[in-house]
């Protein structure tokens, strides 16, 4: 079976492209490296490979966890399944 | 898998092991490249390290200069050492630190002879030492003995997710076996300091490190014209689906695995307190950061890349591990560890660990590098503030 999503930890709320892209409305195979588990989930949008997918729906101002750990905020509601990147997750660094 | 008890190094005379046996032809400043360079052209198995600093340095940027010359010297890959200097007093300074280890060296300086006089003493002295290094021979010796440096570069969200991971498995493996290890890259642990700093093994190695990161962050706060959205993480970071400086940095933090670091180490400072994780206050910049860690005595270094970094080190052998399937089919020449069978499920990360440290082994006893066969030895020193 193939894996098209590689998220890190249980905790993490995004999952990452492992495959050319995804298009939208797929059923996508997710692996968590964490524990070796599996899930799944249907995308929204057309994802690209490396780039991330929400895996619940996520408000303005939430944190989005990756490795378990917190690297950046929501500033655009995104949707379960819909692409995560600079359009609507900012650093809290700078 | 069982991992090997023991690997094929060079005992040295200080009682550290090399994975490597070089006569290296090293030059004081920058004005002495020539000769350095005429020397290891002369005499054949020797290697000299042309770099581009050591004239008009002062304060912390000179004792740098001077620490990563020594520990260049003093590395124990390095069989012996011929020092070449513009003037005696720095040359013999250098001498005198690596004399330290009991190796064979020798300096030399320019002033008064000139390149073709210095070049004739110095090639007659490289000749009895090259010589004398080729019939020193490996022996067995405990896993203990290996010293392993790590970085990363082109990074990509494969390096997080996968060759880093990967990096710290081995780590978790090898450290109980009490081997050294290193990590460093101060700026691209931006994000991931707190957590970073709770992995100190003591409060005082923790707020060593936070010390260190500060110090970092206080200089980029002062000299920044904007805030640094577009340079950590890069354009192409961002292409290839990474988002913030924090999802930059804690893919970076993957390459320690579970282990806590004893101490903070200064650029080019060599670790004294035994076994285990340090960290040590890098640049980011791949050849910067290996020649320190080379320069502080370790002796293999391990580099996980995503679009296919291309560094390797004079001295210290740089192994490349990638899981980008892209990377391996366009640019396999330099990837010695090949690990993106993670990526489709075909490898888990204990297995990609496993080969890694075989792969580690090899190097160890003796195969020759990717970076190494392709002539890689870039030596690049680490300047701290403008010249006097």
């Amino acid at each position: 079976m193939t894996t098209d999503i590689i998220i890190h930890d249980k905790k993490d709320n995004v999952g990452v492209v492992v495959i050319e892209k995804i298009t939208p409305k797929q059923d996508c195979a997710c692996w968590i490296m964490e524990d070796d588990s599996s899930t799944n989930i249907q995308s929204v949008d057309e994802i690209p490979l490396g780039h991330k997918i929400a895996m619940v729906d996520l408000n303005e101002g939430d944190t989005i966890l990756k490795y378990g750990h917190d690297i950046g905020k929501v500033v655009k509601s995104i949707k379960k399944g819909e692409h995560v990147h600079v359009h609507n997750v900012k650093t809290k660094k700078w | 898998m069982e991992i090997p008890k023991s690997f094929l190094g060079y005992k040295r005379e200080n009682s550290r092991v090399g994975t490597r046996n070089h006569v290296i032809i090293l030059p004081v400043d920058d004005i002495s490249n020539a000769c350095a360079e005429a020397v290891a052209n002369n005499i054949k198995g020797t290697i000299a390290l042309p770099h581009s600093y050591g004239r008009l340095q002062f304060g912390a940027d000179l004792d740098l200069h001077f620490r990563t010359i020594i520990g260049t010297g003093c590395n124990p890959n390095v069989a012996a050492v011929i020092v070449i200097g513009i003037e005696p007093k720095w040359t013999k300074k250098i001498v005198d630190g690596i004399a330290k280890t009991g190796k064979p060296v020798e300096g030399f300086h320019i002033e008064r002879t000139g390149d073709i006089g210095t070049t004739m003493k110095a090639s007659k002295k490289a000749q009895e030492f090259v010589m004398w290094a080729s019939e020193k021979q490996r022996e067995e010796c405990p896993l203990s003995d290996l010293w392993i440096s790590v970085k990363c570069g082109e990074s990509d969200t494969t390096s997080g997710l996968a060759s880093n991971p990967t990096v710290g498995n081995l780590m978790d493996k090898l450290e109980p076996l009490g081997v050294h290890l290193c990590f460093g890259e101060t700026s691209e642990l931006t994000g991931a300091e707190q957590v970073c700093a709770a992995r100190g093994a003591t409060k005082e190695a923790s707020e060593k490190f936070m010390k260190t990161w500060s110090s970092y962050n206080d200089f980029i706060l002062k000299e920044a014209t904007n805030d640094l959205s577009e340079s950590q993480p890069t354009a192409g970071n961002i292409a290839g689906g990474l988002t913030t400086i924090e999802e930059k940095a804690f893919g970076n933090f993957q390459k320690i695995g579970n282990c806590k670091f004893i101490d903070v180490l200064e650029p080019a400072e060599e670790p004294t307190k035994g076994k285990g994780l340090y960290f040590m206050d890098t640049s980011s910049a791949a050849a910067e950061c290996v020649t320190l860690q080379a320069a502080a005595g370790f002796n293999i270094h391990l580099f996980p890349t995503g679009q296919g970094n291309i560094v390797g080190n004079p001295i210290e052998p740089v192994i490349k591990l990638t899981a980008n399937p892209l990377t391996v089919k366009g640019m396999g020449e330099h990837i010695d560890c090949d690990v993106s069978k993670i990526l489709s499920r075909e490898m888990n990360l204990s297995e990609a660990g496993d080969e890694l440290i075989k792969t580690t082994l090899r190097v160890a006893n003796g195969r020759l590098t990717c970076a190494e066969a392709l002539g890689h030895k870039e030596f690049v020193m680490t300047k701290l503030y403008r010249s006097a």
